[in-house]
């Protein structure tokens, strides 16, 4: 009790100077709503079984850490696609850098334009989605951003999207603190690709609350950036109706601490959800988290989870995994492979792979493994006259296909194996 | 099951398996209670009784001390809260931690003047009359001449070890196994030496606890060298009502020595939960090897989950000497609510740590298991197979740690555990911590989770196998890999008891 009672002071100290942004009632409600879930549940610390192997402090701290802006030599991502971009400087929308927010099949608003209008369907969904997924595991870095997100656009998708929106976040301001929250509502038999890219800030939260509607479609590809100080927060919150399709992927490239959390609910018979992730980190600094968790409260649906590291110089991966499958959600196939591909002798992978199950008719199965590269593989190509590195090179990309084939569009898989390929033969 | 009785005995199988097997069949058969004249220490716990167990176990200062330290400390820990189980707060204060068949005050002379119903009692639970003899304490019954297998026992009822057989022959080969409380007043040196050394007193609630009030247990010393001559055997039993049971458990094995340790336990059907908390350790030392295996069937609660035993164990094997070996064989079936880790520390370079488990959870039965391996020493290896079975309103969860350290290079984990549900009220559940902290590791876990195969159970029934039988035996192949890394007599008696822990649940 003691312990509980330490950590609510703490995180009222925390909140006492927090300035909860301002809007319309609706708006302003959510956000009433969303302080106090974070003031019943407080802060997370490292002492809780969820921040096991990542610990929170930076996140929570009061002020961001600087991070160092980065140069990236490589260009734009994703430039050849013809796509609405929609830039954000430092978490702060740049109307001027962004395209027009008009496009085929949907319509594109400003979170604080939402939220200034009495009756908006944002209202059905802004930390709707959050406040379902605080059950049964916590996320209070989630209710806090509902609370005090800055910024953010609301989509709503009401046929199949001509393009696909692109979220660039620029990060130009080494203090700068950013809390981002967007929304995405695929109406029924609509569809929507989604690419986010970028830095972003120092310090970024990022919450994205997304319902595919029945027979939906909801594509998700993103890229965090190569920068090497970022520390990142983000939420991905979904609900599935029946015979819908939710496909995510993210690569994430260095950061000192990155925590990506993928909370999926499928509600209708017969859905699909995907979740995939490589991340590639270099460098004892550098500490990667992904945690996904997925419920299954529906008849005949289907989940993957596919996610590769790759570690070297005492990087830390962790993965987080989980398939609920409830009483009733007969016929449900779960699938989960974690790996990871440790370089040296100094890295880690911690994994916590859970399933958690109430029906009997139901295939779940999952994976977990982590190793060095194969020696015999490596010589194998070495004989066949192949370099060492390159030979590497190769064996790490091929053990990263599986994810990187998670992506549909071939076009898009390609832009981000070409981002690997360079990453490894810079760091080696 | 009554498809026993009219199976036609193939030529060549023995009549006795097959009357073992019957014997084994139908419902829970150890719910018999014996009604035998008790001492009890008052109920609850606190200093003065905890002093007094280790009075009555005519302890030295410094074990006493060792007890109320863990009392102390116990006073200031919390129950852990994480398991997946569902059970209503324990009050500590109403349990008996001290009972004893009040025969056992002075030595029984001869059978005759044993409680004839604490005999009835070895009787029922299948101890043949000669460990009976020893089990009661009579004097000289070691050299009574000995019938059939050779299995030493040592029989814990309630809170006393109530005696050991075949102690004068182990003897010979230098083996020591006798209960806690003697070890503690015959090899003091031992005991300081080891006890409290795997498991520490602070170790997890339900550990300190049994610090502070274990009153008896096991106790085996093989010395260097010594391949331990007979399998070694522990029964449990709990019989008086209110009752907890706090036995502790320890182990050493020396330098190049083997030893098989079985461990069986029962209670009677109460329709209040009893206590259960024991804690088990076993040392390791160079070269030698440590075979554990267990089946739990301790009174599950009824069908509506009253009653039963709360199982609340710690046990742990270190691994200290290089190319040392240990190996946890256990098949859970028994229990309303189990919460059991049995773990490896792999501290020597080449040691070996092996988990095999079957754990079964019908009705309303919460079985919360799994194993920890931690690699410390370099090219140690560990296999855990774990298949968890789940019917009528059971949950039945894996939660497993493989550890690997940075030190622990060229190290190697297997991780399987399976899960499978019969009927839809069911849960199953697997939560596996997987660190690896070097890159000449390998760590792979796979898990899957399903159903008995409908196309399985179909074959079957076209064989004319009923229902029951079928899931039993689709069930049992499941199983094989984990039976089969049983000792032989425990293997037949887990194999007939998955097919009993199963009864009913069928549709």
């Amino acid at each position: 009790m003691a312990l509980a009672k330490l950590k609510i002071d703490t995180t009222e100290a925390r909140l006492a100077d927090v300035d909860v942004p301002q809007g319309a009632a609706w708006g302003n409600a959510a956000r009433a709503d969303a302080m106090a879930r974070v003031r019943q549940m407080g802060l997370p610390t490292k002492r809780d079984e969820y921040w096991k192997y990542t610990d929170p402090t930076s996140l929570t701290a009061v002020n961001a850490s600087e991070a160092a802006l980065f140069v990236n030599d490589e260009g734009p991502l994703f430039a050849d696609v013809d796509r609405i971009k929609i830039v954000f400087v430092d978490g702060i929308f740049d109307a001027d850098a962004s395209d027009n927010l008009i496009g085929e099949g949907v319509e594109v608003e400003r979170l604080a334009d939402a939220m200034a209008t009495d009756i908006h369907w944002a209202k059905d969904l802004y930390g709707v989605l959050e406040a379902r997924g605080q059950n049964p595991v916590e996320r209070p870095l989630a209710a806090l951003n509902t609370a005090l997100a800055t910024d953010g656009v609301v989509i709503r998708v009401t046929g199949k999207a001509a393009k696909p929106i692109n979220f660039i976040y620029l990060h130009k301001d080494v203090s700068s603190d950013a809390i981002l929250h967007n929304l995405v509502k695929v109406e029924a038999g609509a569809e929507l690709t989604l690419l986010e890219t970028g830095p972003a800030a120092a310090r970024f939260s990022k919450q994205l609350e997304v319902e595919v509607a029945e027979g939906g479609t909801f594509h998700h590809v993103r890229a965090q950036g190569r920068d090497h100080e970022r520390r990142a927060v983000t939420h991905c919150f979904a609900r599935l109706a029946a015979n819908s399709t939710f496909k995510s992927f993210t690569l994430t490239f260095n950061g000192v601490l990155t925590r990506n959390e993928c909370i999926l609910e499928i509600v209708g018979d017969d859905a699909v959800a995907h979740v995939a992730g490589i991340c590639v980190g270099d460098g004892k600094d550098f500490h990667h988290d992904d945690t996904v968790f997925v419920t299954h409260d529906a008849l005949n649906g289907e989940s993957r989870q596919v996610f590769k590291k790759v570690l070297r110089n005492g990087a830390t991966g962790v993965f987080q995994g989980k398939i609920l499958v409830k009483e009733g959600a007969q016929k449900t196939d779960g699938y989960q492979i974690s790996q990871s591909l440790l370089l040296d002798e100094d890295s880690q992978f911690l994994a916590k792979p859970e399933l958690e199950i109430y029906a009997d008719d139901v295939a779940c199965s999952h994976g977990s493994t982590s190793g060095a590269i194969d020696e015999t593989a490596l010589f194998y190509l070495r004989s066949r006259g192949v370099s060492h590195d390159d030979a590497r090179n190769l064996l790490t990309l091929s053990f990263l296909a599986e994810a990187l084939e998670e992506i549909e569009d071939e076009g898009l898989a390609e832009d981000l194996r070409a981002r690997l390929e360079g990453w490894l033969t810079r760091h080696r | 099951m009554t498809a026993l009785d009219t199976v036609e005995v193939k030529e060549g199988v023995d009549q006795e398996t097959v009357d073992a097997v019957k014997e084994l069949s139908g419902p829970y058969k150890h719910g018999w209670a014996t009604d035998i004249e008790m001492e009890y220490a008052p109920k609850g716990v606190n200093t003065d009784i905890v002093r007094l167990i280790s009075k009555k176990n005519k302890e030295p200062e410094w074990m006493t001390d060792w007890r109320l330290s863990a009392f102390e400390r116990w006073g200031k820990m919390n129950e852990p809260k994480w398991a997946m189980v569902n059970y209503p707060d324990i009050d500590f204060q109403d349990i008996y931690y001290y009972a004893r068949p009040k025969s056992m005050e002075e030595k029984p002379k001869s059978l005759d003047d044993v409680d004839p119903k604490l005999l009835a009692t070895y009787a029922k639970l299948g101890i043949p009359l000669k460990e009976q003899a020893i089990l009661a304490g009579v004097e000289g019954a070691e050299d009574m001449p000995a019938e059939g297998r050779k299995v030493a026992v040592d029989a814990v009822f309630d809170s006393v070890s109530v005696g050991t057989t075949f102690q004068a022959e182990l003897k010979k080969a230098g083996v020591i196994f006798c209960s806690i409380s003697e070890a503690i007043e015959n090899h003091p040196e031992l005991v300081k030496k080891y006890l409290g050394t795997v498991v520490p007193p602070s170790d997890n609630f339900y550990a300190t606890l049994n610090s502070a009030v274990f009153s008896d247990g096991s106790f085996v010393y093989i010395p260097p060298g010594v391949r331990c001559p007979m399998e070694l055997s522990t029964y449990f039993r709990i019989n008086a009502e209110n009752t907890g049971q706090f036995e502790r458990t320890l182990i050493i094995a020396d330098k190049g020595s083997y030893v098989s340790y079985l461990e069986g336990c029962t209670a009677p059907k109460r329709d209040v939960a009893q206590l259960h908390a024991a804690v088990v350790e076993i040392i390791i030392e160079e070269d030698a090897e440590v075979k554990y295996s267990t089946v739990q069937n301790w009174y599950p609660g009824d069908e509506e989950g009253n009653g039963g035993i709360y199982n609340f164990v710690t046990k742990r094997a270190d691994c200290r000497g290089d190319r040392s070996k240990v190996m946890w064989t256990q098949v859970e079936t028994g229990s309303a609510v189990t919460w059991k880790y049995p773990s490896c520390i792999l501290r020597g370079d080449d040691s070996q740590g092996e988990f095999y488990s079957i754990a079964i959870a019908n009705n309303m039965q919460q079985a919360d298991t799994g194993t920890k391996m931690v690699h410390l020493g370099k090219n140690t290896k560990s296999r855990i197979v774990s298949k968890g079975i789940s019917a009528g309103k059971a949950q039945n969860t894996y939660r497993g740690l493989v550890s690997m350290h940075p030190k622990a290079k060229s190290s190697r984990n297997y991780t399987q555990c399976d899960s499978l549900l019969i009927g839809d009220k069911c849960g199953a559940h697997t939560v596996p911590y997987i660190e690896v902290k070097n890159n000449s590791s390998r760590v792979e876990h796979e898990a899957t989770t399903s159903k008995v195969d409908d196309d399985q159970l179909f074959y079957c029934r076209s064989r004319g196998m009923d229902e029951e039988e079928a899931v039993a035996l689709v069930v049992n192949g499941f199983c094989k890999e984990v039976l089969q890394a049983l000792p032989m007599e425990f293997a037949m008696e887990a194999q007939a008891l998955v097919a009993i822990s199963l009864e009913g649940s069928v549709g």
